[in-house]
């Protein structure tokens, strides 16, 4: 009902912002002031249909912006500004729904408020006119009313005329946004454009992302592993010098030679998991989750049901999505337990962690859970987080991808 | 004794082989790959299988498959396995098939010969072997082990790896008695069943801290 009268009140707008529109246009050749009045009645009449997109997204029918991101260096009232707003379809898009819109909007909201109004009458007429007693008007079946017992008959009527329309009420709802999507929603072009910006977004994180993390491991190798295999070289080296002359010497330095190797092992094995975790390799997403669950000190319950594997890449993603939001459990929820769900269905993988922690984390806070989002946007994945204070709080990672071979291995319960 | 080897990479494959020659091992086979193991341990029924975890053809886990799968068909088989990085999840399943004696390392202890010898003898006497990394991983979550003091929990340590009384004597340079005293009251704190027995006392322990 309300958001009837809200779909109302906003179409009445829809007719002057044509007429500013229109007079806007005209006045395209008065120097300075006819562009920047366009790209000012734009802004209003783009902000309007915004307004229309989300009341539709609330009525169940998701509408996407269609605009061309703004240029750069734009100034409001310049040329370039001007340029972008004209030479983008969804301008004219908007300006083309403004009057059937409101029609279709005010005709269906009025259809939608009239029903239960109607039904209402019903209900709260029929005690009036019994206490005036006397009937001068008629009310559904029943016209002119002149007795209590017709009167009475009003109310049942009027409670089902009141039930059918805050019935149908949502279904208009749905009618009136899907016409606002026919001519708010973007084109196919539009579509593919924004797709591609989409990716060349992604894909610049993406290589970031693996140029960083390839400078990180070469690093660790350089500093690390490397350096140590030289002393270590060295080590072996002077106890061969010294075996003859000095055996005990000898000894001690090729004990620690040994000790140096078992460092450089460890580094290496450190390394290793940082890439790519040995167990993922053996195991699959599910083992390698389990492996890791064992690992903390936050008790966690895994609960899988992945008939196959994952292509590589994005078990991998799905991998660390999951153990940097159970780190985030660990490091941050002061949680006693948490949960994972791990399913896949419908083209999707779906990767839920849930813990009985503090709650109120919040994305934009951390570089965590951005981190994540980076991580899965690679993929086309998503992250969606809920976590009011107190708790608990709920992580949502979604991916699109198929599941390869049937699963090999065998496995088992862990809690 | 009788040894029977499963490594892929030559070069570890033949320094295992000389190893254990030099301390009196007869290694009767060693294989390279996962499908050829199950067939080389039931042709020679070894006193004791050396098995790296990570094996040709896919390079997952056919050694642990193949170690766990022996052991249902020839209960009892002592086997020690061998990997480059330890999961407690899989010392769990070695665990799972409870008779004969059981070894999860890294591959690291076998450059500390003396004790990596030990480990197999043990093993193939029907020991435990646990590398202690699976150990300090287990004990690293457990919040109730608040309740021993340092020392109980170096002892508890030791004898999760599989030592007996003697050799976490020798280790942490103390009496046995001392050892004996300190392992009542682990197991009076812990609430756990007594028991003399080395193996089951391993599984009992590892038992608790998997919980």
């Amino acid at each position: 009902m309300l958001a009837g009268v809200a779909a109302i009140g906003l179409a009445l707008t829809n007719g002057p912002l044509l007429v500013l529109s229109i007079v806007a246009l005209v006045l395209v050749p008065v120097p300075f002031l006819g562009m920047a009045l366009v790209s000012w009645t734009t802004t209003l009449v783009r902000k309007r249909a915004d307004l229309e997109r989300r009341l539709a997204a609330r009525s169940g029918v998701p509408v996407a912006r269609p605009y061309h991101p703004p240029p750069e260096r734009a100034v409001p009232g310049g040329w370039r500004r001007f340029r972008w707003t004209v030479t983008d379809p969804a301008t004219w898009r908007d300006l083309a729904w403004l009057v059937p819109g409101a029609v279709v909007a005010i005709v269906l909201g009025a259809i939608a408020l009239a029903i239960p109004l109607y039904g209402l009458m019903g209900l709260t007429l029929t005690p009036l006119w019994i206490w005036l007693g006397t009937g001068w008007y008629g009310y559904g079946t029943v016209w002119s009313v002149d007795t209590s017992g017709e009167a009475l008959l009003c109310l049942p009527q009027g409670a089902a005329i009141l039930a059918v329309g805050l019935w149908v009420a949502p279904w208009l709802r749905r009618v009136d946004a899907s016409f606002a999507r026919l001519l708010l929603a973007p084109t196919r072009a539009a579509e593919l454009r924004m797709r591609v910006t989409q990716l060349t977004v992604t894909r610049a994180g993406t290589v970031d992302a693996q140029a960083a993390e390839l400078r990180r491991i070469e690093r660790d190798l350089h500093d690390g592993i490397q350096a140590r295999l030289v002393s270590l070289g060295m080590m072996i080296g002077l106890a061969d010098e010294m075996i003859d002359r000095d055996p005990t010497a000898a000894h001690a330095m090729l004990n620690e030679a040994r000790a140096a190797s078992g460092t450089a092992l460890v580094e290496l094995r450190h390394l290793v998991r940082g890439i790519h975790p040995p167990v993922l390799a053996e195991r699959g997403l599910e083992g390698a989750v389990r492996a890791l669950a064992l690992s903390l000190p936050v008790a966690v319950t895994v609960d899988a049901d992945l008939p196959g594997r994952l292509d590589t890449p994005v078990e991998s993603a799905a991998y660390f999505a999951v153990a940097e939001t159970l780190t985030n459990v660990v490091r941050h929820s002061r949680a006693q337990h948490a949960w994972v769900s791990l399913r896949h269905g419908q083209g999707r993988l779906v990767l839920v962690v849930t813990d009985d922690g503090a709650g109120g984390a919040d994305a934009a806070a951390g570089t965590g859970l951005r981190g994540i989002e980076r991580r899965l946007a690679a993929f086309d994945g998503t992250m969606a987080l809920s976590s009011p204070p107190g708790g608990p709080t709920v992580v949502t990672m979604e991916l699109p991808c198929a599941l390869s071979s049937p699963k090999t291995t065998h496995s088992f319960v862990t809690d | 004794m009788r040894v029977v080897i499963a490594e892929d990479h030559a070069l570890l494959r033949d320094g295992l082989t000389r190893l254990l020659q030099a301390f009196d091992f007869d290694v009767v086979a060693s294989v390279d790959n996962g499908p050829a193991l199950l067939p080389a341990l039931v042709t020679h029924r070894p006193e004791v299988a050396v098995i790296d975890v990570r094996l040709p053809p896919t390079f997952t886990d056919e050694g642990l498959q193949a170690a766990i799968a022996a052991r249902t068909r020839i209960p009892g088989l002592p086997i020690l396995v061998l990997s480059q990085h330890v999961e407690p999840l899989y010392a769990r399943e070695l665990l799972s098939t409870p008779q004969g004696g059981v070894g999860y390392l890294l591959k690291d202890r076998v450059s500390h010969v003396g004790e990596f010898v030990d480990a197999v003898r043990r093993v193939a006497a029907g020991g435990s072997a646990m590398d202690p990394e699976v150990i300090a991983q287990l004990l690293a979550r457990r919040e109730p082990l608040a309740v021993l003091t340092a020392r109980e929990r170096e002892v508890l340590g030791e004898m999760a790896e599989g030592r007996s009384n003697a050799a976490i004597a020798t280790k942490l340079r103390i009496t046995e008695k001392a050892v004996s005293k300190h392992i009542n009251n682990i197991f009076t704190k812990l609430d756990m069943p007594p028991s003399d027995d080395d193996n089951r006392r391993v599984l009992a322990v590892l038992a608790y801290l998997d919980a």
